[in-house]
């Protein structure tokens, strides 16, 4: 009873007269029961790796990768896509001027053309892009300088941001709206699209600018203050915008209500801060027509006319206009499907040294399988 | 002496209180108590013991206010968590924040809340059981109410006094002051505190013995006594009245905190100890904290990963400082500036970026890991114990783990140090054989009995039912205290049963049982000794009744008389009877009826002259006439002592009775030797302090009166008792102790006729007892001595003052113990067999195939030991044998040095192995004729040489002294069995100190004793097993087995699995983590060194704590790489572990780069898949942390070698959840979105099995192209289970690769480098001679025999192989050769006196190396008559030499030091050469060597 109490670590407690119901008879054993569990008998799988046992599944895996990549490789392959870089670093480069004159606090617009020519015709819906490159989007300081609460219509948030927007939380001892240094660096060029048709007519290019969000960011995550409140200026009354904004976040397009304010599609996507330092956002949508039977973008000339407004040169950025059709895979991406066959027969050559490692030396230990 | 002073702080340090107790003046080394009761009215302030711990036991750690701070005290002491609070709070400055800084704290809370709940909970068990124990009850007396009242313990004080009644638990140390006891006597058991369940006798105070009932208001003693100290067996202290008289306090007067009171109805006692302050409680360690080796290794792991992250840190600090260098003044719109505003340098932010990257990359230190161990080594400890194999029926114990935390350690183990006795064998002894008078009598029926036992063993483990054999006891329950739960009194049976079957019986009676099985208690007597008894006492008997000098009997039947009463009554045995549980039985006299007694007795013997029982009766009465106690008149003696016919049959019903008489005692060989007297008819019957009564055949009831009891101690290895004789009035001394010592002691007389009887007793003694021990009998002598008045007078005076002495009481009456037993006369011998535990040879020869080196170390006689390793496989016949006994420190070291020129010769001279041997010693079960050759091209590892060492306790002295002790370890590593005799718990464990530190090896100590604790203690892992020696040795260890041979499954299956197990798994957590980590390094060449995360913080953080844990965390416990069976049948896959090879340090490394490549697997698939695309930030990190989740996993299946079906389960349940779980708004719905992109599944695919396909094929190509022999175990465990038996049992397999594979890889043994070959001794045919020969030496133990006789103990086994090595060489082969120089091991011969020749002759007196004498040719080649006894006495020990030092070196003969080529007529020749000298009939050659010559020779 006494040694017991003093080694109460002692887990279990075997010490005579531990026992606290007394009785000679009541004394119970202590035998461990006799279960799968306990007596680590559980049922259980136990691969062992040879040579003979991984073999089919190199094979396996070669005879299935192999497709696969292919297969990948020339979904890739179909889609269209079409990159035009307008910068503007080189002398012959339509946007130079542009580019070397322009910086934040500018107030002119600087507008250029890119004329460009697409040699085959773009199916089905295309998709346009604006690409960064060298914008380190991903910057730790970068991706943290944002208020969430503030993006998702928090009216106190509204008139006081989160820290973590410092130093872009205040300007003029009002409350920035939105907030932090990812909405200070918004993307404010605009694109336009025209084709210039062999009759030399310059037709404009319908380009859809909403569903270019996530549903649930646009509905979900970002929400404008004040609910159903249309008046947005009185909404964001007390709040001042981002430095280097031109206009007010309520003005972001000022004809759809709906694609106003935090909701503004091109603000929500480049809320979505990217994970490399070469990207591309999506900017428009161009639609199929809807007979299907021309092309959504025919091949010929276009011309992209930007309106200057953002400077990468600082950091020795480019800025593209990317266009694009769309597979059930996404994007024109080669490598997943390089990747597959380059593993595939990876495995399978590995398939074949096994087979060999197998034969010459496997066999000894197959007779441990077969005694006598 | 005045008060002790300081009392209240020491009573909450205890460990203080010992250094200040030694180094405190004089005054403050005791303590006062005086009776609380005078103090009562005085409320408090005056009361002199106040000052003293109340009863009030409080074990636990916290209190509700101080849990928190306390708690988080302790936990900070670990160095993890408080890197782990240091990281969480450098999120908070914030330059550095790298994550949401309360989200950074979680881990830290979640891992110090869980440690703390563990507390909290073992606290809690705590505060219960204490709370159970200060509530119980106890009987203290009261002033008020002049009675005593029910209290609760905690209420009790120093100096209350308490009533105790039987069975109760004692509440506190108390100083016994009266018992209900007629001879003033208390039983306790003390179990609880040392395990050792026989009843122990307590006395009262000595001045307190004539009062017939103790009243509490009439004490006003006082009480001063030694300061607390947890020494169990020590109190002193003295007791003064008020009259001013003094009188000692003993231990023997107090009774421990935790014993229970037993056969004694009533005691009362003053409380002298309370709670903590009471020896059971200073006795109370907590458990220990040991780290395994595993543990070590891997913080030197973690010690790389903290370096790796530094320079990961480093790193992207510098590329940070240069990203920012290269924009200069221009800042571009995605570089934000400091939350001031401010521009920060690129330098600033640099060093910011530092600590910054040091959080983002904290998870690289696996601190989950820490957390993680233990939980598994939880889990571990919880399956060993559940382990039904692990469990003893016979005792109903099973396997204890005592400490929790070195698991793995089991499966690491290199070297077993064993205790014998009780560790090896049972501890159970039974009586073989004895001597008397130089007359050997071998019980050969008895022999016969206990062969038959064994054969019942196995018969009855199937029946089942048998039942009312043995019957059952009654139960009384005396005084049993309501609320006091106790046992059954009726515990004590049988547990050292003979048959399982009885003994499960006997366990369903009751756990705790005393010791004697029936197997010890029923001794077939000898007929011929039988014979003599008879006819001795009878004879006695009617020398008595006429009135005759009883100096008449012959001498021998004489002596057979000494003999069993010496075994009667030389002992410390207490005698109760089953009826009467622990109720001693005395018989007692009525005083009054003593004069018609005479009258009718005198009638019978007229009436019954022929008859022999009347007489019986007669005798007994009047003999106990002499020594009556008359003061007792209550009982009536009338059932026994009626002396009429009719109660004829009643005496016998008596004697029946008394049959069932049960014996107590201290020591099992004691319990064996008293049975063996009963079976002589010389029965104990009673024992008082001062009276010990011997039941005798014709004699009837002899009453001797008890004068001196000198204790048995393990320095002079004897005990004695002094007693009056009944029947001569001599006061005689009977000693009794272990061989060597009583026959240093023996002094034959001096007159011619009777010192010439007495020194062939000695002689013809001396050498059964060699016979004895080479039968691995435990041997005891018993001796006699007859002191006339005054020589007992001049002793008693002396012996008086050391009893009463304060100071230096031990060494007094040590000294006084020596004086006394001196000149004794031998009366015989006893030999005592301890048998081997079940299963030891098996499991040795398994664990030593599994490549462990046992070392057996034991306190037991070189022969007994020698013989006992014989018996379990330890020895192997056809092994050398290296002897080394050393009687000083040059000798010892002259010794190690050419036993290691032996060795390292012997090897030399046969480096052509033979095949067979490499089989051998390596243990290959099946090794196949293509497969020796390699494997004897590989050296071993651990098994080195077909050799055996043995040394003795004063050897082993010298070789560990520090010039020495590299000398000793050459040599005993090369050896591949130790043997150390006669050594000292010190010895034991210093031996294990220095082969653990010196070798570097993992040591495990096993052991059942007092003496194995500081062994147990110092080793790696220390075992103990619970058996009959007590919990001393159990409460020390680590582990707690119920059976030697469990050590076999614990070490080859457990050890084997929680090794391999958790080397998995800690590599596993370093490879997780660094490849996680690594993912997020790699990002920083994308993210320009911003320390950003493409992986969300939350799953960041927790990655380490749940996702990739929780599936490890069930591998690392129940992963089976082999399977049991597979396990113990092939021992060879223990080696895995012992040579760490789950986890060597370049493991850790390759780790580190399969994990750096997985992650740039993991990396580079994504990135270039996604390159260029719109993917943003955690759109883009989620399939990153899925994969790299999916390849970790993955990877834990290749390398989890089994799948449990709870490992999918989940696994499953993971993947289902975790990922959108703990997602924050911002990486809200991109799993969602994710899951409904091809393009993510078509990662999930190819991005894991690229990453894992090196391992993959690597893991294949090995398991085919280099199987390490676990693998080999794997496949076996894969065939049916039919298949597999065939396989294993088949000693020849088929399997080439296997063979090869458990061959011994690296070499491991640096002496004998170059010449370390395998090596296997022929077997001779003389074997078979030398066994031969000890049935003859047994069959005729007839005095010509002698000389062939002292040749047995080793012949008997290895003669064959019995060569000694020749220091001299070739020169005087012969004089070095003769008859006197024992082949026995222990060579040590002296002349103790040159004028006593007879001492000469005997093996194993006690060197003194003062006296020498050269050596006496002549005599030597003098013939000899084997028939004269005299002569060859004489002769033989004339050229006895006083070797200091001899080495024997046990060899077959071709292998001798220089001529590897003594053949077989060498030998032969030998032999007539030898029987020449001195007729012995050496079948080996002895080789000796006088010092001087040695000296020449080596030094």
């Amino acid at each position: 009873m006494m040694a017991s109490s003093y080694n109460a670590k002692d887990e279990d407690g075997h010490l005579p007269g531990s026992v606290g119901s007394g009785g000679p008879g009541a004394v119970k054993s202590k035998k461990p029961d006799n279960t799968a569990f306990k007596q680590q008998r559980l049922p259980a799988w136990q691969p062992i790796l040879t040579a003979g046992t991984v073999l089919p599944a190199f094979f396996m895996i070669g005879l299935i990768f192999i497709p696969i990549g292919i297969g990948l490789l020339v979904t890739s392959n179909n889609i269209k896509e079409f990159e035009i870089d307008y910068t503007g670093v080189d002398m012959s480069s339509p946007c130079f001027s542009c580019s070397q004159n322009y910086s934040w606090n500018s107030t002119s617009a600087c507008t250029c053309s890119v004329p460009f020519t697409l040699d085959q015709p773009f199916e089905s819906n295309v998709f346009m892009y604006y690409g960064l490159s060298n914008f380190y989007q991903n910057h730790r300081r970068y991706v943290k300088s944002r208020d969430d609460s503030q993006l998702n219509g928090d009216k106190s948030s509204l008139l006081n941001p989160s820290k973590e927007c410092e130093p872009y939380r205040t300007s003029d001892k009002k409350s920035i709206a939105p907030c932090g240094a990812i909405a200070n660096s918004l993307f404010n060029d605009t694109l336009e699209l025209f084709y210039n048709h062999p009759n030399g007519s310059k037709i404009t290019i319908h380009l859809e600018k909403t569903g270019i969000a996530w549903w649930t960011d646009k509905h979900v995550k970002f929400r404008n203050p004040g609910g159903n409140n249309n008046n947005l200026s009185s909404v964001f009354r007390d709040t001042s915008k981002p430095v280097n904004w031109h206009k007010p976040v309520y003005e972001l397009d000022p004809s759809d209500p709906d694609n106003n304010g935090f909701v503004n599609e091109d603000f929500i996507v480049w809320m979505r801060t990217a994970a490399l330092p070469t990207f591309r956002k999506l900017y428009r949508i161009i639609q199929k027509k809807k007979d299907n039977m021309t092309p959504t973008l025919p091949p010929g000339n276009y011309s992209l006319e930007v309106t200057y407004n953002y400077p990468v040169r600082s950091f020795d950025g480019r800025k593209r206009m990317i266009l694009s059709t769309i597979s059930w895979m996404g994007g024109k991406n080669p490598f997943l499907g390089i990747a597959y066959i380059t593993v595939g027969s990876v495995c399978f050559f590995l398939g074949v040294v096994l087979l060999i490692i197998h034969h010459k030396y496997g066999n000894r230990n197959n007779s441990a399988d077969i005694p006598n | 002496m005045a008060r002790e002073t300081g009392e209240s702080g020491e009573t909450k340090s205890t460990k203080v209180k010992k250094h200040k107790r030694r180094k405190s003046k004089k005054e403050s080394k005791t303590r006062t108590v005086h009776a609380n009761i005078l103090y009562d009215h005085t409320k408090g302030g005056d009361n002199p013991n106040r000052h003293y711990a109340n009863n009030k036991i409080k074990t636990t750690k916290y209190t509700l206010l101080s849990f928190l701070p306390k708690n988080l005290f302790e936990q900070f002491h670990r160095f993890a968590n408080v890197y782990f609070v240091f990281i969480a709070l450098l999120n908070f400055v914030p330059v550095v924040n790298a994550f949401q800084p309360e989200l950074a704290l979680a881990p830290v809370v979640f891992i110090l809340s869980v440690t703390a709940i563990k507390d909290l909970w073992e606290d809690y068990r705590r505060h219960r059981s204490d709370k159970e124990i200060n509530h119980m009850d106890c009987l203290v007396y009261s002033r008020n109410e002049k009675q005593y009242v029910e209290k609760y313990w905690k209420e009790l004080r120093v100096g209350d006094f308490i009533r105790l009644r039987c069975n109760e638990i004692l509440p506190a140390d108390v100083l016994l002051l009266s018992s209900s006891d007629p001879d003033r006597l208390c039983h306790i058991e003390t179990a609880t505190l040392d395990g050792e369940t026989n009843l122990k006798q307590r006395q009262v105070v000595r001045s307190f013995i004539d009062l017939v009932s103790f009243d509490p208001f009439k004490y006003n003693s006082v009480i001063e006594c030694e300061k607390p100290n947890n020494d169990l067996n020590r109190f002193r202290g003295y007791i003064i009245h008020r009259s001013g008289r003094r009188d000692g306090l003993y231990k023997d007067n107090l009774l421990l905190r935790g014993c229970t009171i037993r056969n004694t109805e009533e005691a009362v006692g003053i409380v002298i100890y309370a709670g903590h302050e009471t020896k059971a409680m200073l006795n109370n360690n907590g458990p220990r904290y040991k780290r395994s080796k595993l543990e070590r290794q891997m913080n030197v792991d973690v010690f790389w990963c903290v370096v790796i992250l530094l320079v990961m840190c480093l790193f992207s600090a510098i590329g940070h400082g240069l990203w920012m260098f290269q924009y200069g003044d221009k800042r571009p719109v995605f570089d934000v500036l400091s939350p001031e505003g401010t521009d920060l340098s690129p330098v600033v932010s640099a060093i910011y970026l530092f600590l910054t990257m040091i959080i983002v990359f904290q998870v690289l230190i696996p601190i989950s890991l820490f957390v993680s161990i233990e939980i598994v080594k939880i889990c571990q400890v919880y399956f060993i114990h559940q382990d039904m194999e692990l469990y003893d029926e016979e005792t109903d114990s099973h396997l204890q783990c005592r400490a929790l935390n070195i698991t793995e350690d089991l499966g690491q183990m290199q070297y077993i140090f064993s205790d014998k006795t009780g560790t090896l064998t049972e501890n159970k002894m039974v009586f073989r054989r004895c001597t008397v008078a130089g007359v050997e009598y071998s019980h050969d029926a008895n022999a016969r009995r206990l062969a038959m036992y064994q054969e019942m063993d196995s018969e009855e483990e199937d029946c089942t039912s048998h039942g009312g054999t043995l019957p059952r006891r009654d139960s009384v329950t005396s005084h049993q205290s309501g609320k006091v739960v106790l046992r059954s009194q009726s515990t004590k049976s049988h547990r050292r049963t003979g048959s399982r079957a009885e003994a499960k019986r006997a366990s369903i009676l009751s756990k705790h049982t005393a010791f004697s099985s029936p197997m010890e208690k029923d001794i077939t007597p000898d007929p011929q000794l039988m014979d003599k008894v008879n006819e001795c006492s009878s004879q006695m008997e009617f020398m008595r009744f006429h009135s005759q000098p009883l100096n008449q009997i012959p001498p021998d039947l004489c002596d057979i008389f000494d003999f069993f009463i010496a075994l009667t009554i030389c002992n410390t045995v207490v005698v109760s009877s089953p009826n009467q549980p622990r109720q001693k039985v005395v018989v007692y006299y009525p005083p009054g009826q003593l004069g018609n007694f005479l009258e009718e007795l005198d009638e019978l013997l007229s009436k019954f002259p022929e008859d022999g029982t009347p007489l019986v009766l007669l005798c007994d009465f009047r003999l106990s006439l002499t020594n009556l106690q008359f003061n007792r008149p209550e009982h009536d003696l009338q059932h026994a002592f009626s002396p009429t016919p009719p109660n004829f049959e009643k005496t016998k019903a008596l004697a029946q009775d008394e049959c069932e008489l049960r014996y107590e005692a201290e020591s099992p060989d004691e319990a064996a030797l008293v049975y063996a007297a009963r079976a002589y008819k010389c029965a104990l019957v009673g024992r008082l302090p001062d009276q010990v009564t011997v039941e005798l055949p014709h004699l009837g009831k002899l009453s001797f009166e008890l004068l001196h009891t000198l204790g048995f101690d393990s320095t002079r290895k004897r005990m004695s008792v002094v007693v009056k004789h009944p029947l001569t009035e001599q006061i005689t001394v009977y000693s009794k102790g272990a061989d060597s010592v009583i026959m240093d002691l023996i002094r034959p007389a001096t007159d011619d006729c009777k010192g010439k009887r007495q020194r062939k007793i000695l002689y013809k003694t001396q050498n059964y007892l060699n016979l004895y021990a080479a039968d691995g009998l435990r041997t005891l002598c018993i001796a006699k001595k007859v002191l006339s008045k005054e020589e007992y007078a001049s002793w008693l005076q002396h012996h008086l003052e050391a009893e009463t002495a304060i100071q230096r009481r031990e060494e007094l009456l040590f000294e006084s113990a020596l004086r006394l037993e001196t000149n004794l006369q031998l009366l015989g011998a006893t030999g005592i067999e301890d048998r081997l535990q079940d299963g030891v040879p098996e499991t040795i020869a398994s664990l030593r195939k599994a490549g462990l080196q046992i070392w057996v170390l034991t306190g037991d006689k070189q022969e007994t030991a020698i013989n006992i390793a014989y018996a379990c496989k330890l020895l192997d016949p056809e092994e050398e044998i290296i002897t080394l006994n050393a009687d000083s420190q040059e000798a010892c070291a002259v010794l190690l040095e050419n036993s290691l020129h032996y060795i390292q010769a012997k090897f030399l001279c046969n480096p052509r192995p033979d095949p067979q041997a490499a089989r051998d010693y390596a243990g290959i079960h099946f090794s196949s004729p293509v497969c020796s050759p390699a494997s004897s091209g590989h050296s071993s590892p651990f098994l080195v040489h077909r050799l055996g060492l043995v040394i003795d306790g004063r050897t082993l002295a010298y070789a560990l002294d520090k010039s020495l002790e590299d000398k000793f370890l050459a040599v005993a590593r090369s050896c591949r069995s130790v043997l150390c005799c006669r050594s000292t718990p010190l010895q034991k464990s210093m031996v294990v100190k220095l082969v653990r530190n010196k070798l570097k090896v993992m040591t495990l100590a096993i052991g059942d004793g007092a003496n194995d604790v500081s062994m147990i203690q110092v080793a790696d892992v220390g075992v103990g097993i619970s058996g009959q020696e007590g919990m001393q040795a159990v409460m020390a260890s680590d582990f707690a087995l119920p059976r030697f041979r469990y050590l076999q499954k614990l070490l080859l299956v457990h050890g084997h699995w929680c090794y391999s197990r958790l080397a998995n798994m800690i590599l596993y957590f370093f490879y997780k983590n660094a490849m996680f980590v690594a993912l997020i390094f790699w990002y920083q060449f994308y993210c320009g060194f911003s320390g950003s995360a493409m992986v969300d913080q939350w799953y960041l953080i927790f990655f380490n704590l749940m996702f990739s844990a929780f599936p490890q965390l069930i591998t690392g416990t129940l992963d089976k790489d082999v399977s049991a069976e597979t396990l113990q049948e092939l021992p060879q896959l223990y080696m895995n572990g012992q040579n760490s090879e789950e986890y060597k340090p370049y493991m850790f490394w390759m780790n580190m780069i399969d994990a750096f490549y997985q992650s740039l697997i993991c990396f580079f698939i994504p990135y270039f898949a996604y390159v260029d695309s719109d993917v943003d930030l955690f759109t883009w990190g989620t399939p990153i942390t899925t994969l790299a989740l999916f390849t970790i996993l993955l990877h834990l299946g290749i390398e989890t070698k089994t799948w449990v079906t709870l490992f999918f389960t989940v696994a499953l349940c993971y993947n289902a959840s975790c990922p959108t779980c703990f997602s924050p708004s911002n990486t809200y719905w991109i799993m969602q979105k994710l899951l409904g992109d091809p393009i993510f599944y078509l990662l999930c695919v190819v991005t894991p099995i690229a990453a894992l396909l090196p391992r993959y094929f690597y893991r294949a190509c090995q398991g085919t192209l280099f199987p390490n022999p676990v693998h080999m175990g794997r496949q076996l465990d894969k065939l049916p289970v039919d298949m597999r038996r065939i396989f294993l049992s088949q000693s020849q397999m088929k399997l080439g690769s296997l063979g090869s594979l458990f061959a011994p890889r690296a070499p491991f043994f640096p002496l004998c480098g170059p010449f370390q070959k395998d090596y296997r001794p022929r077997v001779k045919q003389t074997h078979m001679s030398g066994t031969k020969q000890k049935e003859k030496a047994i069959a005729n133990p007839i005095p010509s025999k002698s000389m062939e006789m002292r040749d047995t103990p080793l012949s008997s086994k290895n003669s064959d192989n019995h060569i000694t090595l020749n220091f001299r060489m070739q020169e005087e082969v012969q004089s070095c050769r003769q008859g006197s120089d024992s082949p026995l091991p222990e060579n040590l011969h002296c002349v103790k006196e040159p004028s006593s020749p007879i001492t000469g002759t005997l093996p194993y007196t006690k060197d003194t190396p003062g006296s020498r004498t050269i050596l006496d040719s002549t005599g030597l080649e003098a013939p000899l008559s084997p028939t004269d006894l005299c002569q060859v006495e004489l002769l033989t020990s004339t050229p006895l030499l006083p070797q200091t030092e001899s080495m024997q070196l046990m060899s077959p003969p071709r292998s001798c030091f220089l001529g590897q080529k003594l053949d077989d007529e060498d030998h032969s020749n030998q032999k007539s050469l030898l029987k020449q000298a001195g007729d012995v009939d050496h079948t080996h050659s002895t080789s000796c060597l006088q010092e001087h010559s040695l000296k020449t020779t080596f030094l």
